[in-house]
């Protein structure tokens, strides 16, 4: 688990920007997660929720198809359920705040040469990172 | 219905290139944001494998006057960097370095099964919700 998976890595990320190029090609739309999903709940109509469903399913479906493959998915969490929820509400309001997440801002805004991307996408590593560093490093613990 | 099987099948490249890259694993999304630590460059290769893809893609395909399914590309229309983007990503990045899982890892790790990802999913939705009624 320590050593980087730098095929894996490179082919993932290839195959999501691949992904993100064919949806914006064909589509005309950006493959922002945070975005898509929470269209899904919003006061939309059905057309444009009904393409977000079929992306969301195929997420599911194309980490399924892997696991399949590969024998399961990994899926090692560094924390306990209680900060689980915490974190997924930050994710929450903070990608809907923020308008984009990783694949939003990350992949497709910088791609896109946007400021807003670029200042969103340091915000969020550096926010990451020292979230990290205090609770791993300077033993700040929250529940 | 085109447009639909496109979603369908974009979705399926991308969750797939999420879980060949493992950024369905917390850990090595934390292993990233770990610099202080063991750091693990994992995640570093994937955005650079997907902008290796995206950079120049999107610069050819925006340069059309729409997309080939669609009348229109549905592109963000804020231009300014402000209080609430910063504080977004801000409060994004804290939620991500607690639990090592964003949007789309989170999602396509349903496909596994496990309940504390159905959890997340469900917080993180409610979260979306929150922020939109305080927001608006």
């Amino acid at each position: 688990m320590t050593e980087a998976n730098i095929i894996g890595g490179l082919l993932g990320g290839a195959l999501i920007g691949l992904a993100a190029a064919a949806l914006l090609w064909l589509n005309g739309r950006i493959a922002g997660v945070s975005g898509i999903l929470g269209g899904i709940f919003g006061p939309i109509g059905g057309a444009e929720r009904s393409w977000r469903v079929a992306f969301v399913a195929g997420l599911i479906a194309g980490a399924g198809i892997y696991s399949l493959l590969a024998g399961g998915l990994t899926i090692a969490f560094q924390s306990g359920t209680p900060t689980l929820i915490f974190a997924g509400l930050l994710v929450g309001i903070g990608t809907r705040l923020g308008s984009g997440c990783t694949s939003g801002h990350g992949v497709c805004g910088l791609a896109r040469r946007s400021p807003r991307s670029l200042a969103a996408t340091l915000t969020f590593m550096a926010f990451g990172a020292l979230t990290v560093f205090l609770l791993r490093h300077a033993k700040f613990s929250l529940f | 219905m085109a447009k639909l099987l496109i979603s369908f099948l974009a979705g399926i490249l991308f969750g797939l290139g999420l879980a060949v890259s493992e950024m369905v694993n917390p850990a090595r999304v934390i292993g990233f944001l770990d610099i202080a630590g063991h750091w693990d460059p994992t995640l570093g290769f994937v955005m650079a494998g997907a902008l290796a893809v995206t950079a120049p893609a999107f610069g050819i395909i925006l340069r059309r006057r729409r997309p080939l399914l669609a009348a229109e590309f549905y592109l963000p229309v804020k231009r300014d960097i402000d209080p609430r983007l910063i504080g977004g990503a801000a409060l994004f990045g804290i939620g991500w370095g607690l639990g090592g899982l964003c949007p789309g890892p989170a999602l396509a790790s349903l496909a596994s099964g496990s309940p504390v990802i159905l959890i997340f999913v469900l917080a993180m939705i409610a979260g979306q919700w929150l922020a939109g009624r305080i927001a608006d």
